[in-house]
């Protein structure tokens, strides 16, 4: 299989083949069908482990079946008992809610510290790790455990110290008292985003690394031109590092929109959605009619739709973009 | 930050005042930078504070657990919490070797199908390669349901139910995750030692075992460590695929373990707890500098 560098003249020509993508010169094509070898596991696994499943449950989506027998079609009638399902839209509102108030928040939380320890403070690598050891460890079982813990209504450490601060003894006698935190459905939600927060050192890594590659020489010449400290950081840092801002929000709501563990370890595995379905994630749905009400084709309607839901989302989030980030030239275009 | 709301009697009577406190720009930095600083340690106080806790309960009798105020150091550390926790019922060590057995296992298919891949998107010229790259990102996309139920009934009929071969066979067959970043690291590499071995004779397949992996090496153990701690976390997968105590890895065995005390038992959860974040914690710090480079070039949390 070695190159052969010389063409013997007046032999065959060949011409290219499967639709231009096996091209005719001797090399081009020796190398472009090296190329599809590499690349081989990709292609099999795509045909194998993405392309047909996806086929199979918008199959199954249009069929009843519950893994025993054998599928069959009714057409769209699992979208349509699913638009009338009541837990099904409270498991879309669970969990827009929580994806709109745990992704922002992340950023907002992210970039702070990022531009925090991008002050040139001191022991900035020992700062770094730290703050970066808990986004190790989520969406583990033992964070959601951990939380479940310090949320304890009656022992949890959290409403202990806010009992002790503005409780009827505390320093500042206001009588006031922790919610309940994981076991009021009014307070679920934002249990779950203090959790998700607690990892927020992934996107703080991230953006410190954009910030160290804005060139400082954008900033000596926005204060030449007598930009304060806040009007470069709106006109100099973001636009900078807005598509890194960009990335993070489209890989943030895809993870939000996919939340399980936490939700499925919390709820021990046997009370999905407690308290009154104000924890009834989308994926928990999902993972309840497959595989304990073994409602196989109405999950796979679910399925499907939060795949739209994720694609429409995603364009629409670069659509909106197209005006505020901002890319520099690159060699190789965008990605 | 705070630029306006900190005065002080800080300007010397020498400078020049029309600037009030922000006198010098070498002072103004100074100022930023300590109360930069201050914020930073209080904000690590905070963020580490529910690790301190989670030790502290883990060392605590049950009594100790539940009275009011809370002590913050346990009275007298409970050691055989952890004994406790560990054997008995709950077969730690071999919640453990299935674990290492299986992110091990899928660690390993993941680091050569992806190899293989980026080489093939960096290095080589072939018609429809960037539309196809494009294919890979978006597949990054999917919602793991969307594929999980079709997979699921192969995997049964097959019978592979409750074996760790769904775990580890799928990923022999390059996912997109962290794709992306080998093959950055690919298109940095010098293009000399691959034209030098093709004049010799050398085929694609032989550059990249003696070439390009040898050079990869500090890329590849980035991917291999977000990999491992990837499955080790990952619950959902064994979840569906495992149903006997005898082959659940720890995110499962955790999980098993806190049915029979209620949620009440919190000294010996958190002491297994504990103890199952340890092997990623000394991972971290012996491996740092990978970690980061592994977020920061690919964006995603491993």
């Amino acid at each position: 299989m070695a190159v052969q560098t010389s063409a013997v003249p007046g032999a065959r020509r060949r011409k290219p083949a499967l639709f231009g993508l096996i091209p005719a010169g001797k090399i081009e094509r020796s190398e472009a069908l090296w190329f599809w070898f590499f690349i081989s596991p990709w292609v099999i696994g795509f045909l194998a482990f993405t392309t047909y499943p996806i086929l199979m449950t918008g199959y199954y989506s249009l069929s009843r079946f519950d893994f025993r027998n054998p599928p069959e079609w009714v057409g769209l009638a699992n979208y349509a008992s699913l638009m009338g399902d009541s837990i099904f839209w409270k498991s879309l509102q669970v969990t827009s809610y929580y994806t709109l108030l745990s992704v922002p928040l992340g950023i907002i939380f992210g970039l702070l510290l990022a531009l925090l320890l991008n002050q040139k403070v001191p022991w900035l690598g020992v700062f770094r790790t730290l703050f970066y050891l808990p986004a190790l460890l989520t969406g583990s079982v033992a964070v959601a455990l951990l939380f479940s813990w310090l949320l304890n209504p009656q022992f949890g450490i959290i409403n202990v110290v806010i009992r002790n601060f503005v409780g009827p003894d505390g320093m500042i006698p206001l009588g006031l008292s922790g919610p309940r935190w994981l076991q009021d459905p009014n307070w679920v939600i934002p249990s779950y985003t203090l959790m998700s927060l607690w990892g927020f050192g992934a996107s703080m890594l991230i953006f410190l690394s954009a910030l160290q590659g804005v060139p400082t020489a954008l900033y000596e010449a926005a204060e030449i031109d007598g930009a304060s400290r806040i009007q470069q950081f709106f006109n100099v840092t973001i636009p900078m590092i807005s598509p890194v801002i960009l990335f993070t929000s489209i890989t943030g709501v895809i993870g939000a929109m996919q939340l399980f563990t936490a939700a499925y370890v919390i709820s021990g595995g046997n009370n999905l959605g407690a308290p009154a379905y104000s924890s009834m994630f989308y994926n928990l749905y999902l993972f309840l009619n497959t595989f304990r009400r073994y409602r196989v084709g109405m999950a796979s309607a679910q399925a499907w739709i939060l795949m739209v839901i994720i694609l429409l989302l995603t364009l629409l989030m670069f659509w909106l973009s197209r005006r505020y980030v901002y890319y520099e030239a690159d060699e190789e275009g965008a990605l | 930050m705070a630029d306006t709301t900190t005065t002080g009697p800080v300007v010397r009577p020498a400078q020049q005042v029309h600037r009030g406190v922000w006198a010098s720009k070498a002072r103004q930095e100074q100022i930023i930078r300590v109360i930069a600083t201050a914020l930073c340690l209080l904000g690590v106080a905070i963020i580490l504070f529910p690790l301190a806790w989670m030790i502290s309960t883990s060392l605590k009798t049950r009594a100790e657990v539940a009275i009011f105020p809370p002590t913050w150091v346990p009275v007298v550390p409970q050691w055989q919490n952890y004994t406790d926790a560990l054997t008995g019922a709950n077969r730690f060590d071999n919640y453990f070797r299935n674990t290492m057995f299986y992110a091990g296992g899928a660690m390993f298919g993941e680091l050569l199908s992806w190899s293989l891949v980026a080489y093939g998107f960096s290095r080589l010229r072939a018609p429809g390669k960037n539309a196809l790259f494009v294919l890979v990102l978006s597949t990054m996309m999917l919602p793991f349901w969307v594929t999980l139920i079709p997979q699921y009934m192969v995997f049964s009929r097959i019978g592979w139910i409750d074996t760790f071969l769904p775990l580890i066979v799928p990923k022999f067959f390059g996912s997109a995750y962290l794709i992306f970043l080998l093959r950055q690291f690919y298109k940095g590499l010098p293009r000399d030692y691959e034209e030098a071995a093709l004049i010799d004779g050398a085929n694609y397949l032989g550059i990249w075992w003696r070439i390009i992996l040898p050079l990869s090496l500090p890329a590849l153990g980035a991917v291999a460590i977000m990999s491992f701690m990837f499955h080790y976390t990952d619950y959902m997968g064994p979840l569906i695929y495992l149903t006997s105590d005898k082959n659940y890895p720890i995110s499962l065995g955790l999980q098993q373990f806190r049915a029979p005390f209620g949620g009440t038992a919190f000294h010996l959860l958190m002491a297994a707890s504990v103890t199952t974040i340890i092997p990623p914690v000394i991972l971290f710090f012996i491996a740092q500098r990978y970690f980061i480079q592994g977020i920061v070039v690919s964006g995603v949390k491993g």
